[in-house]
């Protein structure tokens, strides 16, 4: 294990015998390089982004969905960024932020998979464990001052139940019923929860059907997203990642707006 | 009134990385004759949004300790994480839980540790002493503690601690002694005092969980606070 | 004790092909008391035969905690046990760090397989003198797993390690088909009568020298020991020593096993080592 950086020379080792120093953790990526690095090699700020990301879960499952656009600044860059992540049969990964260090961190992901998968013993990431290790990794880098300019939204089925679960840039992280990042969080979410509260028991297709309209409504409204979405279904049968899908729109209104001339 | 064309255009604001974040969270710990009491919010804020409403920030640590802890979420997942992996490896060392005052030495200089890029983590440790008389260490972020007999922790600390100290402390009054209060009563000032402030802390709201510790062991009971 | 020229370091082949040096070491294992360890669908048990050095010392310990989900019990030398048993604490954290999931056995066991390899294979090192029985719950069930000095491990359904633990194979080779079926309490039974079959005709099992491992589903492993024991030894108290004369006769043939290291393998070379059974306790 490298030594951490953070405390410079006077590095107080390792919390236990073998374990992570402090800031420095088990097995994760990124954290060997610290040394060499300085600030110019840094995320600073974001660069390529993605915008929202939602998740709701239903009775038996849950659904995702991350519009394409991959903007740079306020220019619609890339139009075909898909940032939803199959992990395996019970896990998605959506990422909003930074594109790049999702692509990094989907490609880390995707080998240990392999990995893993070599060992053929049966056991591979959940849910669970996936938010958890991101969770790590993220406060990690964070810690370090060396960020993941990213919030991730980890959505899948963990021992027969749906799983939601929320980590931001700076390893803060939480599971909740339904989640959304970004403006997202501003302008969709209100309208998720009221859904949930007034029909606890939703049924997939009321999922879909609430995802696809808050996903309408932040074309409609954020700056920064693309009528062309995927979203992703997680059930017991597996993952089912749909699109891309276009909403119908109406601007019909448009032209009676009046002052931004 | 439209000034020049784009007059109210600003360029974008340039993000600038903060490893900090509050998260909000109030946590309460009275210490009675033979029980300890801990009660906290299950609000998980940042800024003006809500994260979740089920989101306690009291943590078993053993069966007659228990951890209050908020402030940054972050670094409450990693501080509470980083203690469970230390009191496992006591426990399996020496055959036996640690107990609670060595908890709160331990908890001290784990914070200290990161002295100069510190937890911002309010705590407060509860649980029985040796003698099993009900015990609360209340520590700021960079492990500095005490013992104390009440202490609240967090977002509406504030408001919390001046009617502690009234009503607990006695403190501020004339010919008043403090004394030991029962449990009961207790319980029912905690549901007061954190619905008071949830009224004015908007980082206080939800439920509380107030958790009790006797020799038996740890209760929890849940109970509503405003949600908006 | 110079019998071989091949049996000076671990690095060395004899020209049987074998490795003398991890021969000896897996005859360390056979110094140690006995352990049992068997599984149902339910419950993987561990059942261990403690010792006391001596009148003045008490019974050292034979099952460690390693999580909330495993334990092993012992036999070898105990000093190595306990470096082997901090290994696999350090490995448990670790994946309840990372992943807030308790580590899966076999994987937990693997790893012991990979750390006791090294020194099988370095001039100058010398291999672990201990066996493990590891017992444990996860996703996949109840799991009982063999490690060897020999970095060896196997994946049991039942198994014995230990002095005169031929007697309690046999017993679990013969109730072999039931083990799976078994309550907790018939498991404990059995285990409890595998282990009573490895003691000399005049010693029986007491609540001082028989300690208890149980895992199953979502409960912390338990360690019983002392009056903890009591009820389960109770359930086999008063029955006959099922196969008395057949265990005796395999206590002796373990006797002769236990001078003749893989003396009963069917090597025909007379520079079979012999074994030294001095100075090595536990």
């Amino acid at each position: 294990m490298a030594s951490s950086s953070m405390f410079g020379p006077n590095n107080p080792g390792a919390f236990w015998t073998g374990g992570p120093a402090p800031g420095q953790f088990y097995n994760f990526p990124g954290s060997q390089s610290t040394s060499a690095q300085n600030s110019s090699q840094r995320t600073l700020y974001p660069v390529v982004t993605g915008t929202s990301v939602l998740g709701v879960q239903f009775e038996g499952g849950v659904v995702m969905a991350a519009d394409m656009l991959g903007s740079y600044g306020s220019l619609a860059r890339f139009r075909d960024c898909p940032r939803l992540l199959k992990v395996n049969d019970t896990t998605v990964l959506g990422a909003a932020g930074d594109y790049a260090d999702f692509q990094y961190l989907s490609n880390v992901i995707q080998q240990q998979v392999i990995d893993e998968e070599c060992l053929n013993d049966g056991f591979g990431y959940t849910p669970k464990s996936l938010h958890c290790w991101l969770t790590r990794v993220l406060y990690n880098r964070r810690s370090q001052f060396n960020p993941l300019w990213n919030t991730y939204i980890v959505a899948g089925i963990d021992d027969e139940k749906p799983f939601l679960g929320y980590v931001d840039k700076i390893g803060m992280a939480y599971e909740a019923p339904s989640l959304a990042c970004g403006f997202g969080a501003y302008l969709a979410l209100p309208i998720i929860r009221d859904a949930m509260e007034k029909n606890p028991t939703m049924t997939q297709d009321e999922a879909v059907a609430l995802i696809d309209r808050c996903m309408k409504l932040l074309f409609y409204r954020d700056a920064r997203s693309l009528n062309k979405y995927q979203v992703a279904v997680i059930t017991k049968a597996g993952v089912d990642i749909r699109g891309p899908i276009k909403s119908e729109t109406n601007w019909e209104v448009a032209h009676m707006i009046k002052g931004y001339e | 009134m439209m000034g020049e064309p784009l007059s109210d255009y600003k360029a974008p604001v340039q993000v600038h990385f903060s490893p900090y974040e509050f998260n909000g969270g109030t946590i309460l710990a009275i210490a009675g004759e033979d029980y300890a009491l801990i009660a906290t919010d299950t609000r998980l804020s940042q800024g003006f949004s809500i994260h979740s409403r089920e989101s306690p920030k009291t943590y078993p640590l053993s069966e007659k300790t228990v951890l209050g802890c908020c402030g940054f979420h972050g670094d409450v997942l990693t501080l509470t994480k980083v203690l469970g992996a230390r009191l496992q490896i006591f426990e399996k060392d020496h055959n036996k839980p640690m107990p609670t005052p060595s908890v709160a030495a331990m908890l001290s200089t784990i914070l200290y540790y990161r002295r100069f890029f510190p937890y911002y983590t309010h705590n407060l440790v509860v649980g029985l002493d040796e003698e099993g008389k009900g015990c609360v260490y209340s520590f700021d972020p960079v492990g500095s503690y005490e013992r104390e007999f009440y202490r609240a922790k967090g977002s509406a600390s504030a408001m919390l601690q001046p009617l502690l100290d009234n009503q607990l402390g006695g403190k501020n009054q004339q010919g008043v002694e403090r004394q030991a209060m029962p449990l009961k009563q207790c319980v029912a000032m905690v549901k007061d005092v954190f619905t008071s402030a949830a009224e004015r802390d908007i980082y206080t709201g939800d439920s509380i969980i107030i958790s009790v510790v006797t020799k038996e062991g740890t209760k929890s009971e849940q109970f509503p606070l405003r949600k908006d | 004790m110079f019998r071989n020229q091949y049996d000076n370091d671990v690095t060395v082949w004899s020209p049987q092909g074998r490795i003398h040096q991890l021969e000896y070491a897996m005859e360390a294992v056979k110094q140690g008391s006995a352990c049992v360890g068997l599984k149902s669908k339910t419950h993987a048990i561990l059942i261990a035969l403690k010792r006391a050095p001596s009148e003045l010392s008490a019974h050292q310990k034979k099952i460690l905690p390693i999580d909330d989900h495993v334990a092993v019990s012992i036999a070898g030398l105990t000093a190595d046990a306990r470096l082997l048993c901090n290994f696999m604490r350090n490995e448990c954290l670790n994946s309840r760090w990372a992943y807030n999931k308790p580590l899966p056995i076999s994987r937990l066991v693997s790893m012991v397989g990979s750390k006791s390899q090294i020194p099988t294979q370095r001039y100058g090192r010398r291999p672990f003198g201990v066996g493990l029985l590891v017992a444990g719950y996860d996703a996949l069930g109840p799991h009982i797993y063999q490690t060897c000095p020999s970095a060896n491990y196997y994946d049991c359904k039942a198994m014995a390690i230990g002095a005169r633990s031929q007697s309690a194979r046999t017993y679990l080779e013969k109730h072999l088909d039931v083990f799976l079926d078994c309550s907790l309490e018939e498991l404990a039974k059995h285990g409890l009568r595998a282990l009573r079959d490895t003691l000399p005709s005049e010693v029986d099992l007491t609540s001082k020298n028989c300690s208890i491992g149980i895992a199953c589903k979502d409960k912390k492993f338990a360690i019983l020991d002392d009056e903890d024991v009591s009820p389960y030894l109770a359930l086999i108290e008063g029955e006959e020593r099922s196969s008395r004369p057949q265990a005796e006769e395999a206590g002796q043939a373990m006797e002769a096993d236990d001078a003749g290291t893989a003396g009963s393998s069917t090597d025909p070379v007379p520079a079979d080592p012999q074994v030294v059974d001095e100075g090595m306790d536990q």
